[in-house]
């Protein structure tokens, strides 16, 4: 199933103490290792959701996800930069940048999101002019002849920039044999969240996360044999198997909680199944043909076959929640949690459409609100705790 | 409306027609062209509130990204959501419905034109004129330059299952409009927008129609921009934020293509240039204002819950805004843009792409700088919206980087669209008389210097 990937550490705990060092780094010293190993090298930072990868892998470049400071650092000059109604994540984000956290990085992308990302992507080009910039459209209109056309020129916009940036063209093999190496750490990914699906207690979820965002800074060949061996590792342990309730978390898909607070989920009693932490790496739903036309192939594959997700249109009502849905019912999920960000504009206005979904097909579910920073657990253990109670309750009735 | 208002020559005073309402006995005053506008929109909320009846089927868009020509094509009656929040907030109604939302399951933290939308329906859908609004046969989801806009539409398709479409608008992320990105609006229209308009309303698509509509917009447009930027003259003879919510109303709503909204902007026109001629200030709602005394940009949409005692704060002082970048929200035409009926979807697509908030943070601080510039402003004010991320987000930078590249004074207010909660009267003037006092300390300081020199 998965090579031993020289460094790669093995035992689950080895594996999980590297993989949360590289979630605590904030001064990115894995992307410096990573660009001092040979000369020349660039990193290319993106902010969640999606970009598509492969185009900065092919480059030759790493591709670093920018997923905010977390509740360790503190943010001085960032706030100096918004009003108290915006959420967290650009704060830190620009924190990390003003700070110099983000010096490693060549280049950033922000991904079409929401207003608040996007607006990021206009300062980030005043403050940082060295740097370069690119606000990331995908399409919301699925036609291939309509959006995928779009979709297509302006990928081809962003290999061209990033090949000029590399100081070569980026071929369509080398975007081939990218496709590839993230096809692999997709079905990685795809295979971590089966087996803590079908195992939550082996793999909690407060590890699969580290092990998820530990993809955000390491080049993805890297990424794959570390969950590979990380699953061996899993299964390897003998961990009580509780009376939990199984519960897919939604909502956090750009700030993420910290981690206190996922800890704080499964000890309430809950075993997240599912969740849309660092969904870039599960953003496209198969694999991408490794063959044909690679654009062509990774514009087809993000708008017939990708996430479904706040960001992007759903194009008719009954398509609204399908994937949650599916989700709770493919993983076995017993109810949901919104778990948003305050004044996440997307997560809190798709919220009520979903729980109304939910609603009718009868999910349970309960709601609360986050900021990367959050302190204070014990309300979110005491709600998450008192949700997985009454689903066991309403469970036996 | 006076007939005789289009006859050349002829001096024209407009008056509101017998339908409209009266003026109240208080010692509000406004333009003529002010009662006429507000005329105008109450007609439409007539025509939406018998358009079932009458067997005209209703279309909803929003204001940026309006396609208001091509709707008119398909003989739909047109609501704009926005304008009803907003209405519905400057008639003290808004604070309930957005309550309300809240206690059905809306969050706090979001947009309250949404949220005041909503509340509306969950009240049966009674509109800002008291008249009960129709469910819309079609959702036409333009979604420019705001990220809110596809969840509102979501939202509303989510209670009363119309059809909706979606004409995606790409981001001005590189500060231009590339050929790319025009390309894809133009055949979201041939392949999205427009079969579905032709299939909702029955009516076939007559490209002739629209270059009709759009050679009555680009007169509009050459009229409005002369409006609002005769605000260059000293002094002003408008308001360039508040006096401009009302200049604006037709052109971004459900006129701009309308002959009716031609002769509106040719009399207001005609009415702007005899106050410069006369060397008038603006009309305020207290009567014209005296002297001018200081010489603002405003960034950001007002205040819409109290936009009187908001303007009161500072016609007061003598403080009168030049020009606006709100003023820009449904169409920016100052730098050259206008609708063109000889390319009219390329045209329609570079409208969408064109709007203020469509365009990227370094193309927004250029703009405002030239209106500084241009204007003879004294400085900028940015009024920061809590419900509004498309504006808001990244003010503070904005701040910033006006004041060093300007070298004039900046000042930062918070307040909302339509949730009365989120306006402090007090803070708001305190603030105001503090920046007031230093534009005036400013000057003193530089005559000072020039004096010395």
């Amino acid at each position: 199933m998965s090579q031993q990937i020289a460094g790669t550490p093995s035992g689950v705990g080895a594996i999980v103490a590297r993989c949360e060092q590289l979630f605590e780094d904030l001064h990115f010293n894995a992307v410096k290792q990573w660009k001092a190993a040979a000369p020349g090298r660039k990193a290319i930072g993106f902010m969640p959701i999606y970009v598509p990868r492969e185009i900065v892998h092919a480059a030759g470049m790493l591709p670093v996800g920018i997923f905010g400071g977390g509740d360790q650092m503190e943010v001085i000059q960032g706030d100096a930069y918004y009003q108290s109604y915006i959420c967290r994540i650009p704060r830190s984000t620009l924190e990390m940048g003003l700070t110099g956290r983000l010096d490693c990085l060549d280049g950033m992308l922000f991904p079409s999101i929401c207003d608040v990302i996007r607006n990021l992507s206009g300062m980030w080009q005043i403050l940082f002019k060295d740097k370069y910039v690119r606000y990331i459209d995908v399409p919301q209109n699925y036609l291939d002849s309509v959006g995928g056309e779009f979709y297509i020129h302006e990928m081809q916009e962003l290999r061209d920039d990033l090949g000029k940036l590399a100081g070569k063209a980026i071929t369509d093999d080398a975007l081939r044999a990218s496709i590839a190496v993230y096809n692999d750490n997709r079905r990685a990914v795809q295979d971590l969240y089966a087996y803590r699906a079908r195992k939550p207690w082996q793999a909690p979820t407060s590890e699969v996360y580290l092990v998820i965002r530990a993809g955000m800074v390491l080049p993805p060949e890297e990424h794959t044999g570390l969950i590979r061996e990380y699953l061996i590792s899993c299964e390897k342990e003998n961990r009580p198997k509780r009376d939990n309730a199984r519960v897919v978390l939604t909502g956090s898909f750009c700030e993420q909680p910290p981690l206190g607070l996922i800890k704080s989920i499964e000890m309430a009693g809950c075993y997240v199944v599912d969740d849309d932490f660092g969904l870039v790496h599960r953003w496209l739903l198969d694999e991408v043909p490794a063959t044909g036309d690679p654009l062509q192939e990774l514009s087809k594959a993000f708008l017939h076959r990708s996430n479904q997700q706040a960001s992007k249109y759903d194009e008719k009502k009954e398509d609204k929640g399908k994937l949650l849905v599916h989700s709770v019912k493919f993983y076995g999920a017993e109810g949901v949690i919104f778990a948003a960000p305050s004044f996440c504009d997307p997560a809190l206005l798709e919220r009520p459409m979903l729980q109304d979904v939910l609603a009718r097909q009868k999910i349970p579910y309960t709601a609360f609100k986050f900021a990367e920073n959050t302190g204070q657990m014990a309300p979110i253990r005491e709600q998450a705790g008192t949700f997985a109670d009454s689903i066991k309750l309403w469970s036996a009735a | 409306m006076s007939t005789s208002a289009n006859q050349p020559g002829t001096p024209v005073k407009m008056m509101p027609s017998s339908a409209a309402p009266k003026k109240p006995a208080a010692p509000v005053q406004k333009e003529d062209a002010m009662w006429l506008q507000k005329e105008m929109i109450n007609r439409n909320y007539d025509e939406l509130a018998t358009a079932h009846e009458t067997g005209r089927k209703v279309a909803a868009t929003f204001v940026p990204g309006n396609l208001n020509e091509l709707v008119m094509c398909f003989d739909f009656a047109r609501s704009l959501p926005e304008t009803n929040a907003l209405q519905n907030g400057m008639r003290k109604k808004s604070g309930k419905m957005i309550m309300d939302a809240e206690r059905d399951g809306h969050s706090e933290d979001v947009c309250t034109y949404v949220k005041a939308d909503l509340g509306m329906m969950l009240g049966g859908e009674i509109g800002p004129t008291g008249q009960k609004l129709p469910t819309p046969d079609l959702l036409l989801l333009s979604y420019t330059g705001c990220f809110t806009f596809m969840k509102w539409f979501e939202l509303i398709r989510q209670k009363y299952n119309c059809e909706t479409v979606m004409l995606h608008t790409p981001y001005q992320g590189d500060g231009k409009i590339s050929q790319n990105m025009r390309d894809y609006v133009v055949k979201q229209l041939k392949q999205a927008v427009i079969p579905a308009l032709e299939r909702v309303s029955g009516v076939k698509f007559d490209i002739d129609r629209l270059r009709q509509y759009m050679k009555e917009s680009a007169k509009a447009e050459d009229d409005l921009v002369k409006v609002l930027q005769s605000a260059k003259n000293r002094p002003s003879p408008i308001d360039g934020y508040f006096g401009a919510v009302y200049y604006i109303g037709p052109m971004f709503t459900a006129f701009r293509g309308t002959p009716e909204a031609t002769q509106y902007y040719d009399v207001l026109r005609q009415e702007i240039e005899r106050r410069v001629a006369e060397k008038k200030g603006p009309i305020t709602p207290e009567g014209e204002m005296a002297e001018e005394k200081y010489r603002l940009v405003v960034e950001g949409p007002p205040n819409w819950t109290n936009f009187r005692d908001f303007w009161k704060m500072f016609y007061d002082e003598g403080a009168v805004v030049v020009a606006s970048t709100y003023a820009k929200v449904g169409g920016v035409y100052d730098f050259g843009f206008r609708h063109d009926p000889e390319h009219p979807l390329e045209s329609l697509a570079d409208y969408c792409l064109g709007c203020y908030t469509n365009m990227n943070f370094p193309q927004r601080i250029d703009m405002i700088c030239k209106y500084m510039d241009q204007y003879q402003a004294d400085g900028l004010l940015i009024n920061s919206i809590k419900s509004c991320n498309s504006f808001s987000a990244g003010q503070l930078l904005m701040l910033r980087e006006i004041e060093k590249r300007t070298g004039k004074p900046a000042a930062f207010i918070e307040s909302d669209l339509v949730d009365p909660r989120y306006f402090s009267s007090a803070n708001i003037k305190n603030r105001l008389e503090s920046y007031f006092q230093m534009i005036k300390q400013k000057r003193s300081v530089a005559a000072g210097a020039a004096a010395v020199h």
